[in-house]
C-alpha cells in the first residue's frame, strides 16, 4: 500500500468512488491480467486518471450493462481479473440474470463495483437509489457481498481481493467527503465482523457508511447511561455468525442497521443466521420501509427514514421501554 | 475445391447425429424435448466439431482450443450428439439425457472437461459470454476462434443486439455468430412475431462481415467457415425447423414435443430411406 492510500483523510474527502479509483491505479502497476470494465460510468467511479494511464486494461462497453456482465464473465473464464461498474441500481437490476447465470451459477469471480449505492443520489430520485441491491444478491447464490464502512476500509476490502477466488458484489455507499471510521490501520478479514466501539448493554449492527451514524447513536445513548457496542458487518455474505451470536449472548437488545429495505437486508441476514437461538434478545430492525416514498438530499432522507443518530438512539430508548 | 472426402464424411456425420438427436428425444418420452430447433442446426455443429474447429477430447482444457458457445440452448440435441460424434464425450454421457443429475440437461450446463464451455438456458447471453472470450484470447496474443450460435427468436433479446454494436466495435476478428434462421419461434412465426427484416444490410452496416448461406448444405458451410476476415464474421443460417422429417419440417409442434415410439419409427424408417 503506498502512503496516499493510508491517508485516512484524503480518503475520506475523496469518497468511496474515488478511493476506488484511486486503488485501481496502484493494482494496475503490477496486475498483468487486471481489467476494468465499465457500462460508461467510469468518470464517476474516480477512473478518469485509470482510463487515460492504462487504456489497455479498460473497456467501457457503453451504456450496456448486460452485454458488461456477459463480456467480464467470458474474460474472468478466461483467467482475467475482472472489475466491472456503474451505479448500484443499474449494475445489479438491470442485468440481474447475467449475474445470476454468468456469476452465480458458474461462479466466475467478476468483482461487481456498486457505485452509490444507498439513498445518496436521493436528489435525482428514487431511480438512482439502491436499496433493493442487498437483497437481489442475497438470493443468488455464491456471490460474497461487501460494504466497506469508509474509503479507508475499502483499501483494505480491494487489498484483500486479490487472489480471492470468488465473485464478489462490492456495495460502495455515501458520498463525498464520507465519514472516518478507521484511522489507522487494522486486521481486516473478509466475513469476520469487527467491533468498532465497545459496550455491554446491546449492540448495533450496521453495513456500509451508515456505521458512522451508529457510531453516534451510541455515543448519545452513552449519556443516559445506555452503553452500546456498535459491530460493523463489512461482509454481508459469507456472514459471521459465530462472531454474531457471541456479541449478541448477554445483550438486552440487537440493533441492526442499514441503508438498505429491511426486506432481504443485513438485518433480515442476521435474524435468519440465529432464527433457531433459543436465547437471543429481540431485534429492532432498523432500515428502509419496502415503499418507493418521497426522495430527496442525503441528509434529509436519512432523518426521513430514521437512520439519523438521534433518531436511531430514540428508536432504541423507546424499544428498551417496551421491553 | 473442397474434399469430395470431406464432404462426405461430415454429410454421414451429420445422419448419425440426426439418428441419435432422434434416439435422445424418443428416450426422454413424456418429458419432451426440443426436436425442431436440434434438427435445424446439425450440419451447422457436424461441420464445426468435424472439421472447421480445433477441439477434441485431447485438448479440451487447453487455452489455445477454439471455443463454442450455444446460446440457442435449446438446440441441445445437435450440441450432444456432436460432442459425441467427435469422441468428446462417452455413450453414457448421450444415455444420461434429461436425467435427473445428469450433466447432460435438457440445457446445457458448463462442464469443460466434457466440452461444454458455458451454462445456457436464457436466451440472449451467449454473445456477450463469447465477445469476454474473444476479447481474453486476443490480450493473450492467442490465435483461436471463438464461435457462438443464436437463434433468430433470440435475435429478439436487446441483450443481443448490445453484443452486435460492440462485437465490431471491439474489431473481434476472431469472432463468428452463427444465426440459425429457421423461421419459426416459440409462438409462431419469427415474422409474425418480431420480423427482423433487413438482418444482413443492418448488420453490414454495423460492420460485420455477412454471409448468407443454406444452414444444410455441408460445402457451403466449410466454405463460410474456411473463409478468412478481419471483420467479425455473422452467418444467417437459412435452415429448417425440424429438418429431415417431414412431418416435424417447419411445424411449430415440434418446437418442443414427446416423440412417440410409433413417430419415432418413423422418423427413423425415413433417415435409413435417405442414406440408401
Amino acid at each position: 500500500m503506498n502512503n496516499t492510500l493510508k491517508n485516512h483523510k484524503m480518503l475520506a474527502r475523496l469518497g468511496q468512488r474515488g478511493t476506488f479509483g484511486m486503488v485501481m491505479l496502484e493494482k494496475a502497476k503490477e496486475n498483468e491480467d487486471l481489467l476494468v470494465i465499465t457500462a460508461d460510468v467510469s468518470i464517476p467511479a474516480g477512473l478518469d486518471r485509470y482510463r487515460k494511464q492504462y487504456p489497455d486494461k479498460f473497456i467501457d462497453v457503453g451504456i450496456a450493462e448486460q452485454n458488461m456482465i456477459g463480456i467480464a464473465a467470458g474474460l474472468a473464464s478466461e483467467g482475467f481479473d475482472v472489475y466491472t461498474t456503474t451505479y448500484a441500481p443499474f449494475h445489479t437490476l438491470r442485468c440481474l440474470e447475467q449475474i445470476r447465470m454468468d456469476i452465480g451459477e458458474m461462479k466466475h469471480p467478476v468483482r461487481m463495483i456498486g457505485l452509490s449505492s444507498g439513498v445518496v443520489l436521493g436528489m435525482i430520485g428514487n431511480m438512482h437509489c439502491s436499496f433493493e441491491d442487498i437483497a437481489v444478491i442475497r438470493a443468488i447464490p455464491n456471490i460474497t457481498i461487501i460494504s466497506p464502512a469508509d474509503s479507508f476500509e475499502l483499501v483494505k476490502v480491494l487489498e484483500a481481493l486479490d487472489n480471492y477466488p470468488n465473485p464478489v458484489y462490492l456495495r460502495l455507499t455515501s458520498g463525498a467527503p464520507s465519514p472516518i471510521i478507521y484511522k489507522e490501520d487494522y486486521n481486516f478479514e473478509i466475513g469476520k465482523t469487527i467491533s468498532v466501539k465497545n459496550g455491554e448493554d446491546i449492540a448495533i449492527f450496521a453495513t456500509g457508511s451508515i456505521i458512522s451514524e451508529a457510531i453516534k447513536a451510541a455515543e448519545l445513548l452513552e449519556l443516559e447511561g445506555i452503553k452500546a457496542e456498535v459491530i460493523n458487518v463489512h461482509t454481508i455474505r459469507p456472514l459471521d455468525i459465530e462472531g454474531i451470536k457471541r456479541v449478541i449472548k448477554d445483550k438486552k437488545l440487537l440493533v441492526s442497521m442499514e441503508e438498505h429495505v429491511i426486506a432481504g437486508g443485513v438485518g433480515s441476514a442476521i435474524s435468519e443466521a440465529i432464527a433457531l437461538e433459543v436465547k437471543k434478545p429481540p431485534h429492532l430492525m432498523l432500515g428502509l420501509p419496502s415503499d418507493y416514498s418521497k426522495a430527496g438530499i442525503y441528509e434529509e432522507m436519512l432523518d426521513h427514514y430514521g437512520l439519523t443518530a438521534k433518531k436511531v438512539a430514540k428508536s432504541i430508548k423507546e424499544t428498551l421501554n417496551n421491553i | 475445391m473442397i474434399n469430395a472426402g470431406l464432404v462426405e464424411k461430415l454429410k454421414k456425420q451429420a445422419s448419425h447425429m440426426r439418428i441419435n438427436a432422434l434416439k435422445l428425444a424418443n428416450a426422454s418420452g413424456n418429458n419432451a424435448a426440443h426436436v425442431g430447433p436440434g434438427l435445424s442446426i446439425i450440419e451447422i455443429l457436424a461441420v464445426l466439431y468435424g472439421h472447421t474447429m480445433n477441439v477434441s477430447s485431447k485438448n479440451l482444457l487447453d487455452e489455445g482450443r477454439d471455443r463454442f458457445i450455444l446460446s440457442k440452448e435449446h438446440g441441445v440435441l445437435a450440441y450432444y450428439t456432436a460432442l459425441y460424434e467427435n469422441g468428446i464425450i462417452t455413450e453414457e454421457d448421450l444415455a444420461s439425457f434429461m436425467k435427473t443429475g445428469s450433466a447432460f440437461l435438457g440445457h446445457p450446463v458448463m462442464n469443460r472437461k466434457k466440452g461444454i464451455e458455458f451454462t445456457s438456458g436464457s436466451l440472449g447471453m451467449g454473445l456477450s459470454l463469447a465477445m469476454g472470450v474473444a476479447i481474453g484470447l486476443k490480450r493473450k496474443q492467442l490465435s483461436n476462434h471463438v464461435y457462438v450460435l443464436l437463434g433468430d427468436g433470440e435475435s429478439n433479446e436487446g441483450s443481443i443486439w448490445e453484443g452486435f454494436l460492440s462485437a465490431p466495435h471491439f474489431k473481434l476478428d476472431n469472432l463468428t455468430v452463427i444465426i440459425d434462421r429457421n423461421g419459426i419461434q416459440l409462438g409462431g412465426k419469427t415474422n409474425d412475431i418480431l420480423p427482423m427484416n433487413h438482418l444482413e444490410k443492418v448488420l453490414e452496416e454495423m460492420g460485420w462481415a455477412v454471409y448468407t448461406v443454406d444452414g444444410h448444405d455441408v460445402e457451403a458451410l466449410i466454405n463460410v467457415f474456411d473463409s478468412i476476415s478481419n471483420k467479425p464474421k455473422l452467418i444467417i443460417a437459412n435452415t429448417i425447423k425440424g429438418k429431415g422429417v417431414s412431418f416435424m419440417e417447419h411445424n411449430i409442434d415440434w418446437h418442443h414435443a414427446v416423440l412417440t415410439d410409433k413417430l419415432f419409427n418413423e422418423a427413423i424408417e425415413e433417415q435409413v430411406k435417405e442414406n440408401e
